[in-house]
């Protein structure tokens, strides 16, 4: 399929805002209203598990590692596409990161007290089909999800 | 009901300890999820610790970390770590950070739940 086909099939159909202070308690709203707003597009089981994994991985980098347990929002905007295409759009107004390709590697953490696993951006790379990660030092972080549903069912 | 609920459930045999998780498991939760596992385990000192996973409906990276933690508290009273019956979802996150290189899976926590 060309890139010209392949848009034209991508009408946006819905989209969804979100803002939540950047809280631990949060994390489990954020996550569980992503896979709410996600099942109009009826994904399986197995794809809402990943989609809920992924975003509370990228929740949980806004609270501890752009705002450090400090005051601060994080920004989702959910977007659904109509070929079954989730994009999922997290930004945060925190610290930023210095090195996206080294934060990016498995295991890697700067946090190593607090019994972090490092494995956060893995997480999001293997439970999705896509993850860019754009930061700047002092600015904030967009952490940009997609994943496209219904995979098996439409290609067999 | 946003709130991370959370529970343990405990079964004590000589040695052997085996802890059923309730709940989800995420960065909010973990804190005192590990907090409890740890004063436990220091309290029982068990030989075996087997932590049964069926009823953990969610789990994220700050499991792995949470699980890692007690693997190594384990270890360092001496004793070893084992997971149950952990479902698809957490196996596929389980697998993803090679934990079944690092503790048993399934197998003898199966039995030691009986």
């Amino acid at each position: 399929m060309d890139m010209k086909a392949e848009k034209r099939f991508r009408d946006e159909i819905n989209q969804m805002e979100l803002v939540l202070p950047a809280i631990s308690v949060n994390e489990g709203m954020a996550r569980a209203a992503v896979a709410a707003f996600c099942a109009q597009l009826s994904p399986d089981t197995t794809e809402l598990a990943d989609i809920k994994c992924a975003v509370s991985e990228a929740v949980t980098n806004c609270i501890v590692h752009a705002y450090k347990h400090k005051k601060g929002n994080f920004y989702i905007t959910v977007s659904l596409y109509s070929d079954k295409t989730v994009r999922i759009a997290i930004l945060d107004k925190g610290c930023g990161i210095p090195d996206v390709r080294r934060a990016r590697e498995p295991l890697f953490t700067t946090d190593s007290a607090g019994e972090r696993s490092g494995m956060g951006f893995t997480v999001m790379e293997n439970f999705m089909d896509r993850l860019t990660v754009t930061s700047r030092a002092g600015k904030g972080t967009l952490v940009v999800l997609t994943k496209r549903l219904g995979r098996l069912a439409t290609e067999e | 009901m946003f709130r991370t609920d959370y529970r343990l459930e405990i079964k004590k045999r000589d040695w052997l300890l085996v802890v059923r998780l309730f709940g989800e498991i995420d960065h909010h939760s973990a804190v005192y999820m590990r907090e409890e596992l740890d004063k436990l385990i220091l309290k029982e000192r068990p030989r075996r610790l087997v932590l049964d996973l069926s009823c953990i409906e969610f789990m994220d990276s700050a499991g792995l970390g949470l699980l890692m933690g007690r693997l190594r508290l384990m270890h360092d009273i001496g004793g070893v770590m084992a997971l149950t019956r952990p479902n698809e979802r957490i196996m596929k996150i389980l697998r993803l950070a090679g934990m079944e290189r690092f503790m048993e899976i399934d197998g003898e926590g199966a039995k030691g739940d009986r």
